[in-house]
This record gives structure tokens, C-alpha cells and sequence, in this order.
């Protein structure tokens, strides 16, 4: 055990979890957005999918990962927007909606892959930075302050969202819809609007999610995200619907999963065990969602369609 | 009234997509591809090889197969561009379509076994010649559905189990032989005398190539510290990212991997300058600067004979493995990567080892 503890393996182990917690950092953050506002989306999944496979192609396409991160957000804008259309709008059934863009991002996005790629060929990654002065810290600046651009933006998003949900306008009326949108209607609220707002910023960020975790991991290959996007969802359960407890949980899930491979890597954990190992970080994460769901309530209005009168 | 249009205008907006996506792109692709919400990628059976010359019925001015043509359908489970698993098989239908009159069918992606079962069903009930069944998650599924059709013949693998029914072949790879020399390889090159693992799940395939591997480093270096780590998952890519970059902070300068996942760890070893070994297909192309060789399956060795007995009406009942001897696998170097003639000489002298059975790879 003792392994575990040398500087080389602590920093990595940190700096994995980080790497491993920024994609379902970026999707529950957009998924807790929706939650919010009163609409559960379980197409998250695959909009991450079409997120990473379009970020991976522009990528592979023109070598330039920004780029390739705006076509990420391009698309799930419009999945955003496709979403909306069918939960607000058509007030389709959210649990099946969702479903249905899973898996239509699912087949479609590998469906494009074989058309357009074939064999997966390696991209670009992000620009690594260093921030100045802070990455000098020993052990603390390689654990957290020497990671790739999509990282820091990542966890930019946090407070952003802290400041969007809290301290803004906007962030009330997102509040107001999901808890009481009967009472927000009233008072002059457009719960479509909301709600269409809130989904558009839930598809950004699942189609950044998937086009950060692409081009991070430098390939694109069918099913690449692995469901994460269904654990990004757990997540903004985990996180009570705040933003801080949505990192937590990215955090933790990440961790573990990383802390898990260290312990497998130096032997610590011997490999008859590896199977149920791997369980580790779900079941952490369910344990923890259990303690949480008994001290946190969900938004009143959460999977349930709004009509006016009603 | 307004709901039901935009309904309909989704519906159109979708079929337009997907019908604008199937016609364009793949200038290089011949077949025409169809797929299911599911991921499942269907290639319908237009693929035909062209009739021998030497058949005494010219095909005329018809483009269409023979009527005799042998049709044989490939489900798998992940991509059929994989650079691994499903790869390995569909290139070795399609060596095979090259001496055979065959007509092709290739569902991938079926990872989820209920699909993979249900194109199984779908291709027997069209008649298909074989079957095959390729990915080890499918045996249940073939001991439901291989009684059903007692005129097609069914083939699965890899495994070593015929279910003692007489349309089922069975098929697998000694993938521990060639891991064996892949792992001789990598002790010879490896400075740190670190070498790490990134495999799956401890079962099947995986497991023999990964067992060879670790005594045919071993066997090469006994003081090597060989580091084996199962992810839990054949998918998980960012996960073997993370496994990979676990085994470059403990010093490994030599990684391999089994699985389609290794993608991600491939893509960590680059970044690492650290060496990479590949397993089922040829990689080399994912990091031409690092990958050093790949044990490439050469399934066509098994399917050339499985077809051969079933135009001969023998429609199942055996097991076959590919190993060196046979030429079912292939060590491929990557020619970008310069080995050095003494290390080539010593896998050349492994290979003869192993095939004459003075070296065991222990499994």
C-alpha cells in the first residue's frame, strides 16, 4: 500500500480523476439546468455521442480542436432544440423522448463514423497549459493546474452556473418554473421559454461534453462515451440539483475510478478482485445518491409537462 | 392540428438526415449500409464476389451472383473497421470470397446480445448458408436458435463448446502463442524492464493472449515486472486511457492490450513515446511512430474450411484454432518501426519454438 502513497502516484491519481470527471462534469452540469426548469432529459447520452463524433470529424478534418469543440456545441444546440420541441412543445412522455434521442445519437453517430472515417484515425488533443506561478506548486500544481484547456473550462463552468442559477434573473425564473410553473405562469413567466432555454444549455453542454472527452482521448469509436451520459444524469442526483454537489460527484466518480486503476496498476489490489473493482465507482456513487435522495428534494415540477389551465 | 405537423416535420427531419448521410461520403465504400436506432450497422447482403473464371457458366452481362453463389452472414459486435475483434473476422470473409463464389452479409455493432440474436434468427430464416456467430457472448443465443434450422450451418467463437449440436462449428484462436512472442518482444526492447497490460475482461481471447504475453515476457526476462490491469469493460476508452497513463507513471516503457477499447490507450503510449503491441489486427496505423508489431488473426484459415465442408454437407460438430503452425496468426511488424535484427531473430526463434513445441507458452 505503501506504493500508493509516492508523489508520482498521488499526482497521477489526482490529475486522472480530474481528466476522468470533465466530461460528466460538462453533461450533468447542462442536465441539471433541464432538471431545474422541470424536465428530465435522458437523451443526454446521445448527444454526447453526436457531440463527440462531430468534434472528432472537424478535428481529424481540419486539425483545429476548437474548432472542433464549437461543432460539439453546434450540435447540441440543436439537439437542445430538438429536445424542447418534443418535451415542451409536443409534451412528449420526457422519460421516452429521452430514450429516443439516446438512441438515435447512438446509431447515428456511428452510422456517420463509418461513412465518413471508417478506421479510427488519431486526432489532435487540447493544448495543455500551464497556469503561471500556481503549476510551480509542488505536488498541488501538477495535480491541478497542469491539465489540458477543456479542463479549466470545465470547471469554469461551476461557478458560472453557481451564478447563473442563484444570483440572476434568469436563474429565478428557472427555479420558479420547476418548482411551481402554474405560479411562475401567473406571474408572467413563460414557462416555454424557460424550459426551451434551459434544454438548449443541457444539449451545449452534453455535445461539449462529448467533443471535450473525443478529442481528449485523441479517437472517436462507436458507443465512445460508454453511457456515461446516464451517469451524468445520477449525478445531478448526487448533486442535489446544485452545482457544487453536480463537481462532487464528477469528482468522486472520477476518483474512484482512478484511485481503482492505481491500486490494480501497483498489484494492491490482486487481479481476482479486478472484476468487482470495476464495480467501485457505481457503487460508491449509488451509495452516496442514497444518502443524498433522503435530505434533498427533487424540483416539484420534474418530468411533468406544462399546460396552461391545468 | 399544430402538434401532429411538428411531429411529422421531426420525422421527415430525421429520415432526411439518415437518407442524406447513407447516399453521401464513403467514396472508398462499395456496399450499401443501412442502420437501426440501436447502433446496429447492417450491410445488406448486395456484396458478391465475381464468379471463378474457370466456371463453365459465364455470368454474362448480368452483374447479379450466380443463384449458386454460397451466402454467408458475419454478426459481431463492434465495429467492422475496428482495427481489433470484428475487423479480424470481416477481413477474413472477404480473403475468403476471393477463391469462394460467396455472397456477404455483415451486421456490427450487435453488442447488445438480444439484437446480435435476433439478426442471427433474421439471417437463418433467409437461408443463409453459415452463420457466424463471432463474438463469445452469442452461444446462448445459438443454442436457442441453431435447432431451429437443422439446414444452416452456424458457426461461433471464439469458443471451443459445438453444444453437441450438428450445425454448430465452434472456433478460436491460441492467441497465447502469439501473445507469447509478442511478449518476448517487448521484454527484448523494454529498457525499464516495466511492461504493462491493458486488458478487458479476464476471460476468453483476452485472457490467453494477455497470459502469453506476461510468460513470454517473463520467459524472456524473468526479473521484468510484467503489470496487468482488466479495466472491466470491452468499451470503456477513456477508462484504458487511464490505465495506460497508470502504467507509464509506474515506468512501464512497453504496453499492450487486448479489446477495441485500446484505442485510448494506444493514443496515451504515443503521447508517451512508450512502445505499443497489438493484438487481433494490425494497429499500426493508430501510431505508426510506437507500434512495434501486432499478432494479426487470420480467421480465413478456419473459415476457408468451414465452408468447404459445409458445400461438402458436413454443417457442423467440430472446433477449430488458429495458431502459428497453421498460419491463423500472423506476426506483422509495422515497417515505420524499426526492429532490431537480433530482437526479430529472437521471436523468429520463439515461433519455431512454439511450433515445434520445445517452447510452452504455459497456458
Amino acid at each position: 500500500m505503501s506504493d500508493f502513497f509516492t508523489e508520482a502516484v498521488l499526482i497521477a491519481t489526482v490529475a486522472g480523476g480530474i481528466r476522468l470527471a470533465v466530461p460528466l462534469l460538462f453533461a450533468s452540469l447542462g442536465e441539471m439546468f433541464g432538471q431545474r426548469s422541470g424536465v428530465l432529459n435522458l437523451g443526454v447520452d446521445g448527444v454526447m455521442l453526436l457531440g463527440a463524433f462531430g468534434g472528432y470529424y472537424a478535428v481529424l478534418k481540419t486539425d483545429n480542436v476548437w474548432l472542433g469543440l464549437l461543432v460539439g456545441v453546434a450540435i447540441g444546440v440543436v439537439f437542445g432544440l430538438i429536445t424542447a420541441v418534443m418535451s415542451v412543445t409536443l409534451k412528449a412522455e420526457q422519460g421516452i423522448s429521452g430514450i429516443g434521442i439516446y438512441l438515435f445519437g447512438l446509431g447515428f453517430s456511428d452510422l456517420l463514423f463509418q461513412k465518413w472515417v471508417g478506421t479510427p484515425l488519431p486526432i489532435k488533443a487540447f493544448p495543455k497549459i500551464n497556469i503561471p506561478v500556481l503549476s510551480d506548486i509542488p505536488i498541488i500544481g501538477e495535480m491541478l493546474f497542469r491539465h489540458s484547456a477543456v479542463v479549466y473550462i470545465a470547471f469554469a463552468a461551476v461557478p458560472l452556473s453557481m451564478f447563473i442559477i442563484n444570483r440572476t434573473n434568469f436563474g429565478m425564473k428557472i427555479r420558479a418554473v420547476g418548482e411551481n410553473p402554474e405560479a411562475a405562469d401567473s406571474l408572467g413567466v413563460s414557462v416555454t421559454k424557460v424550459r426551451y432555454a434551459t434544454l438548449i444549455i443541457g444539449g451545449l453542454l452534453a455535445g461539449v461534453a462529448g467533443a471535450a472527452l473525443a478529442i481528449d482521448l485523441k479517437i472517436f469509436q462507436q458507443n465512445l462515451t460508454n453511457a456515461a451520459g446516464f451517469i451524468a444524469i445520477a449525478l445531478v442526483y448526487f448533486g442535489a440539483w446544485r452545482p457544487l454537489g453536480v463537481m462532487g460527484g464528477a469528482l468522486l466518480y472520477g476518483f474512484v475510478n482512478s484511485i481503482v486503476l492505481q491500486l490494480k496498476t501497483l498489484g494492491i489490489i490482486p487481479r481476482s478482485w479486478s472484476d468487482i473493482a470495476a464495480m467501485a465507482p457505481a457503487i460508491v456513487t449509488i451509495l452516496a445518491l442514497v444518502i443524498v435522495a433522503q435530505r434533498f428534494k427533487p424540483p416539484a415540477a420534474l418530468t411533468k409537462p406544462f399546460e396552461r389551465g391545468r | 392540428m399544430e402538434k401532429r405537423y411538428l411531429w411529422i416535420g421531426l420525422g421527415v427531419v430525421a429520415i432526411v438526415a439518415i437518407l442524406v448521410v447513407a447516399l453521401s461520403g464513403g467514396d472508398d465504400d462499395e456496399t450499401t449500409e443501412t442502420t437501426v436506432a440501436s447502433g446496429e450497422t447492417t450491410e445488406a447482403p448486395s456484396e458478391t464476389t465475381e464468379a471463378p473464371s474457370e466456371t463453365t457458366e459465364a455470368p454474362s452481362d448480368t452483374t447479379e451472383a450466380p443463384a449458386e453463389a454460397f451466402r454467408v452472414a458475419v454478426i459481431a459486435p463492434s465495429a467492422q473497421n475496428d482495427l481489433a475483434f470484428t475487423q479480424s473476422m470481416v477481413d477474413a470473409v472477404n480473403v475468403v470470397s476471393g477463391s469462394v463464389d460467396m455472397e456477404i452479409a455483415i451486421t456490427d455493432g450487435t453488442f447488445i446480445v438480444e439484437d446480435a440474436a435476433s439478426a442471427i434468427r433474421d439471417y437463418a430464416d433467409q437461408g443463409y448458408d453459415l452463420v457466424i456467430a463471432h463474438g463469445s457472448q452469442y452461444g446462448g443465443s445459438l443454442v436457442e436458435i441453431a435447432p431451429d434450422f437443422p439446414d444452416v450451418s452456424f458457426a461461433w467463437g471464439t469458443a471451443a463448446d459445438t453444444f453437441g449440436l450438428p450445425n454448430v462449428y465452434a472456433y478460436e484462436a491460441a492467441s497465447d502463442e502469439g501473445g507469447y512472442v509478442m511478449g518476448v518482444l517487448a521484454a527484448a526492447l523494454s529498457e525499464s524492464d516495466t511492461v504493462g497490460v491493458v486488458g478487458p475482461v479476464e476471460v476468453g481471447d483476452a485472457k490467453l493472449y494477455v497470459d502469453g504475453f506476461a510468460a513470454g515476457v517473463l520467459g524472456e526476462n524473468p526479473g521484468a515486472d510484467v503489470k496487468i490491469v482488466y479495466t472491466g469493460s470491452f468499451s470503456d476508452v477513456a477508462l484504458a486511457s487511464e490505465t495506460a497513463q497508470a502504467h507509464a507513471t509506474a515506468g512501464a516503457d512497453v504496453l499492450t492490450g487486448s479489446a477495441q477499447m485500446v484505442v485510448g490507450a494506444v493514443g496515451v503510449a504515443a503521447e508517451n513515446g512508450i512502445l505499443w503491441f497489438g493484438t487481433q489486427a494490425n494497429q499500426a496505423q493508430l501510431a505508426p511512430e510506437i507500434v512495434v508489431a501486432s499478432q494479426v488473426y487470420h480467421w480465413e484459415v478456419v473459415i476457408s474450411q468451414i465452408v468447404a465442408q459445409v458445400q461438402a454437407g458436413t454443417l457442423g460438430g467440430e472446433v477449430f484454432v488458429i495458431d502459428l503452425a497453421n498460419g491463423g496468426e500472423v506476426i506483422e511488424y509495422n515497417p515505420g518501426y524499426e526492429v532490431p535484427a537480433d530482437v526479430v531473430a529472437k521471436a523468429d526463434a520463439t515461433i519455431a519454438g512454439i511450433i515445434d513445441g520445445s517452447i510452452s507458452t504455459g497456458s
